[in-house]
């Protein structure tokens, strides 16, 4: 039992240690990566903040900082709607091909995304939409979609068609039944598939190396040529920043989760 | 199919309110699930489409509400073909077998939804949802959610939903299937009260023969796509149009034989064993032809239980055959009591529980006698 026990925090440390790391290290007052004796010995001089201001004083970073929410939330209002609308079509009992069309549509997590984003520069090239807003945003719409079918496909496997075959008989069109019957009660699904697609857009960077210019350069982007053109920490507080943000989306997504499975089983 | 209406456009009556004209269906282009099936709807009638399950009762009640297509064929309401009709737009209530009600609106909510689509005024609205809660009596249940209520009281808050927006064609399919059985019961009686209170047209769809022989008007029993009988209860009871409505419509005893003569309403049958026996001669097969010979076990009695005195007396029993008794099942307020032909078929005899309930010994020969009256030679097919 105690050997278990021990297993699990040693597992747990494996995961959250390179993470949690870099949270003390992003106070460094030191321009270096590494734990002066300062701070080791908890001295309240050798941290500070001057890495986050530098976040805030920095153009570079700034217009990455904008690129990545305006480019995330872009690709997530298209990859939610692609992704709802896809899963609706295919828990249609009547679909054919059900299980080779799914497939299809979740091969992006699949494949290896560097042959993705081989053939999605490629091909963008030809259509002019390589260095481009509108080239990343389709790219990451792309790769954010199966995410949402997946989360809403599982939202619909509860879901009774009768529902819908009930509100149409009592006289309501398909389209106001689509937002005042489907749309509730999938929307912890639709939620949660489009966090993740906000969450892989705002992680991406293979894709961004392919396809985006300087002009669209994202925060993984920046941190990257960062990590080798000017080594100081302001990566680690940009770091630490997207730790915090990906934690507050977990916990949203934890809370839906909750919440559709009260509404689900009726006591709200 | 006992009555076919004509195909075409006859003017329409009120005993033509609802039409099914021919109606066939496919769901693969090859099999169909419903083959021609013609029935005239009279206004407010009560119909009830019974047949076991697979057997295309429920798709010809989606092809009316407007969820499944017509492969051909066509539906009419008050004479106006409905088939390219959008099922929003039918202005049809409907109520499904697991409630359907929108688990994220309260029950107030769920009644008012039909209205709301109509851009009914909110007033308006209220009033009318009151007035059906009142009529369901669940007027406390108003701000709850479906998740909080019980089966039966889905069901009604169901058929309020499905009546509020005072549609003229109400469809029921297999509503009270996911109750137990008192609930049902009691439930059988709210819809017959609603339907007797509000006059709407109801098309009910069922697997339970006792639902639709004591809920209905009239009754089509459906089998493999098509209908074997569309009348009213009693005329499905007592003159089935062939053996498997008999079958299929409460219990029956039944004999192989060849009908022998036909003559001033009176059959005359011949059983394997010999035994010559009578019968009334409703959907008779032609003389000389193979015959099923049908007996409720209610008419059907052991003939040392009747004394001379006895009142069954005054009714003449023209009919016996000999056969060994098997077993009894004591039900409680009858017996029923099992019995071997020397032919293998084997016969049940239902006896109130009283003083004339007989004991027998397994093995026992004992005449089974029955009246002209009570048997039908019905079709063999073989």
């Amino acid at each position: 039992m105690h050997g278990l026990r021990l297993t699990a925090w040693a597992v747990l440390a494996f995961l959250m240690v390179p993470i949690l790391v870099i949270i003390p290290l992003s106070f460094n007052a030191e321009p270096y990566f590494t734990f002066t004796e300062g701070m080791l010995s908890l001295d309240a001089d050798a941290y500070s903040l001057e890495w986050y201001a530098e976040i805030f004083n920095n153009e570079k970073w700034l217009l990455a900082i904008k690129n990545s929410f305006f480019i995330g939330l872009c690709a997530t209002i298209i990859a939610t709607a692609l992704g709802t609308f896809a899963a609706i079509g295919l828990s249609n009992p009547v679909m054919p091909f059900q299980r080779v069309i799914m497939a299809m549509l979740l091969s992006p997590m699949i494949v290896p995304l560097i042959i993705t984003a081989a053939g999605m520069y490629f091909f963008y090239t030809q259509l002019g939409l390589s260095g481009t807003y509108l080239g990343v945003i389709l790219a990451h719409a792309a790769l954010g979609t199966p995410f949402v079918i997946i989360t809403v496909n599982a939202a619909l496997s509860g879901f009774d068609h009768s529902l819908m075959r009930a509100s149409l008989g009592l006289g309501a069109p398909p389209i106001y039944t689509f937002f005042n019957v489907i749309m509730p009660l999938i929307r912890p699904g639709v939620i949660s598939g489009a966090l993740f697609a906000f969450v892989t857009s705002f992680d991406e960077v293979v894709v961004i190396l392919f396809l985006a210019g300087p002009e669209q350069r994202t925060i993984p982007r920046q941190m990257f040529s960062g990590l080798r053109e000017q080594i100081n920490p302001t990566i680690l507080a940009v770091a630490v920043l997207l730790v915090v943000i990906s934690g507050l989306m977990l916990l949203t997504i934890e809370y839906i989760r909750a919440r559709g499975e009260r509404i689900r089983s009726g006591e709200i | 199919m006992t009555d076919a209406p004509p195909a075409g456009n006859s003017p329409t009556t009120n005993d033509q309110y609802v039409r099914f004209v021919n109606v066939k269906k496919s769901y693969d282009q090859r099999n169909l699930v419903v083959k021609d099936f013609n029935l005239d709807i009279k206004k407010g009638e009560f119909v009830t489409l019974l047949g076991p399950s697979g057997s295309g009762k429920t798709t010809c009640l989606m092809m009316l509400a407007g969820f499944e297509d017509v492969t051909s064929g066509s539906i009419l309401i008050n004479g106006e073909p409905v088939t390219n009709i959008a099922p929003y737009h039918r202005n049809i209530g409907m109520v499904f077998q697991h409630y359907a009600l929108f688990p994220h609106m309260t029950i107030a909510e769920n009644l008012a939804y039909p209205l709301k689509v109509r851009k009914i005024s909110a007033s308006e609205i209220k009033r009318r949802v009151n007035e059906s809660l009142a009529l369901v009596e669940l007027g406390s249940f108003a701000k709850r959610y479906p998740g909080q209520l019980s089966g039966g009281q889905k069901q009604r808050v169901a058929l309020a939903r499905s009546l509020i927006f005072e549609p003229s064609i109400v469809l029921m399919d297999e509503p009270l299937g996911a109750l137990d059985k008192n609930l049902r019961e009691q439930m059988q009686f709210e819809i017959k009260r609603l339907h007797e209170d509000l006059g709407f047209t109801a098309i009910y769809v069922t697997h339970d023969q006792t639902e639709a022989l004591t809920m209905s008007d009239r009754v089509a029993v459906f089998n493999d796509g098509i209908v074997e009988q569309c009348a009213a209860p009693e005329i499905l009871y007592e003159k089935p149009a062939n053996s498997f409505v008999a079958n299929f419509i409460g219990e029956n005893n039944r004999i192989p034989g060849t009908v022998t003569r036909i003559e001033n309403g009176i059959a005359q049958v011949q059983l394997a064993d010999g035994t010559i026996a009578t019968t009334g001669n409703t959907n008779c097969p032609p003389e000389g032809s193979p015959c099923t010979l049908t007996i409720r076990p209610e008419n059907l009695f052991i003939a040392s239980t009747i004394s001379s005195n006895d009142a069954l007396d005054n009714r003449s029993l023209e009919n016996s055959i000999e056969a060994s008794f098997t077993t009894r099942l004591y039900v409680g307020d009858s017996i029923r009591y099992f019995f071997k032909l020397s032919s293998g078929s084997e016969l049940m005899v239902k006896t109130l529980n009283d003083h004339r309930a007989p004991v027998l010994q397994r093995g026992a020969m004992t005449r089974l006698t029955w009246s002209t009256a009570g048997g039908l030679a019905l079709d063999r097919s073989e």
